[in-house]
């Protein structure tokens, strides 16, 4: 098999990834396009024989938190001039979020980029920390605060909301 | 003793992601029996991962948009066939059938067709393709949970469905999970014999007439798929030709 076929098998993969973490179809297909671009133009950097979904998985991770970085550079003017949004509503938070993948969107980054790898993509704790080139200790506390987060995001134990589709 | 508890709790996501020893998996199995609060967190965890895929499996059905494939696209017809779109495989398919089956797929080698039995298979190969090689969420919800399994199936197909049992031909269930199929609800049973080969049985409503057995096989992936009734249903598996058809009777009998 080829390399371009090889990287071929494993795009649904990183499409299914990409939308989860972006939750944008276009932005999605966007990340992905960069990620197969890099891909072919590292190619010689594979190493044959190594877990080639790991290596794609490494190039769109930074490829996001490149993206995230540039985003982040945004939010912090508005945040200087002050984002009403930003600011925490004074009553009870009497509103779940009853909807996955809204809650997705609330966890920080790092934490739903591990619970989507483990969790989604069945990734092994120890592909996980070389795909975020973290320690697996990180990995596992990361994975546990955003479990959790979640948890209590969808309104646990619920169960029922999480089976409810729109 | 806050160490303590975080610990455990490493445990608890550890037993839910297969990353314990037989042993360890054994001692939490055992704890969780005399810890209803824990067992409510590994349910929960676990009823994340499910709604993980439910909400995003089927991004890995959808067509790879051309911006994407053209990246990639090299003059191999082997990369065609399989890796240009589920709709190209789709045809790929519906031509390969069409000459080992003797043309009597003509009528339905368009497979725009959403109930076309064409676009049957190529949904069953696919979903077979993607989940077969799933080692730690192959299924949606486990045997164990059967009557769970059965009743939320049927319930969103819309008919009685239930997975036969195989275990004459040495296959037994290990589960079952929901997929979307042009709109509609699928569903797949997951079967695996003693040498971890796995079989799925794709099931849908059907929009034509009761057929024979068809035969279509793509990549090493081979299925044997009918229509009975209001369902269709698509035997899919790498094993022998021989050794498919027995299922595929088998599962026609019990249906």
């Amino acid at each position: 098999m080829d390399f371009n076929t090889a990287v071929a098998e494993q795009t649904p993969r990183l499409r299914r990834y990409a939308r989860a973490l972006t939750r944008n179809a276009v932005a999605a297909d966007d990340l992905v396009q960069d990620c197969l671009e890099r891909a072919l133009a590292r190619w010689r950097q594979f190493k044959p024989n190594t877990d080639l979904r790991a290596w794609l998985f490494t190039i769109m991770h930074n490829l996001h938190i490149d993206a995230l970085r540039r985003d982040k550079m945004t939010t912090v003017s508005l945040d200087e001039i002050g984002d009403p949004i930003a600011t925490p509503p004074a009553q009870e938070p009497t509103i779940r979020i009853r909807d996955l993948a809204v809650a997705l969107d609330q966890l920080p980054a790092e934490q739903r980029e591990v619970v989507l790898l483990v969790g989604l993509e069945g990734m092994s704790y120890k592909a996980v920390a070389e795909v975020l080139a973290v320690p697996i200790g990180t990995v596992m506390s990361r994975l546990a605060r955003g479990r959790d987060r979640l948890r209590i995001l969808i309104d646990e134990p619920g169960a029922p909301a999480l089976r409810r589709v729109k | 003793m806050t160490e303590n508890k975080n610990r455990a709790g490493a445990q608890l996501h550890a037993y839910v992601d297969g990353e314990l020893d037989a042993a360890a998996r054994a001692e939490v199995a055992s704890w969780l029996a005399e810890s209803p609060d824990d067992a409510a967190r590994v349910g929960a965890y676990r009823s994340q991962i499910a709604a993980l895929h439910r909400e995003f499996d089927g991004v890995l059905l959808e067509p790879m948009p051309a911006h994407l494939s053209e990246i990639l696209s090299v003059p191999s017809p082997s990369y065609r066939l399989t890796d240009r779109s589920w709709f190209r495989a789709a045809a790929a398919i519906a031509l390969f059938a069409a000459g080992v089956g003797g043309g009597w797929l003509a009528r339905d080698a368009v497979p725009s067709s959403g109930g076309s039995a064409t676009a049957l298979v190529t949904q069953a190969v696919g979903a077979h393709a993607v989940y077969v090689s799933e080692v730690r969420h192959p299924v949606e919800v486990g045997v164990d949970q059967e009557a769970h399994l059965v009743g939320w199936l049927s319930k969103r197909l819309g008919h009685k469905v239930r997975p036969p049992d195989m275990s004459a031909a040495g296959f037994k269930l290990i589960g079952g999970r929901l997929l979307p199929d042009a709109g509609q609800a699928a569903a797949q049973f997951m079967y695996e014999d003693d040498g971890g080969r796995r079989v799925t049985l794709y099931v849908r409503a059907a929009a034509g007439d009761n057929t024979a057995f068809k035969f279509a096989t793509d990549n090493g992936i081979s299925a044997f798929y009918w229509i009975d009734g209001p369902l269709a249903y698509a035997i899919t598996g790498t094993t022998s030709r021989e050794k498919l058809l027995r299922l595929a009777r088998i599962a026609y009998e019990a249906l």
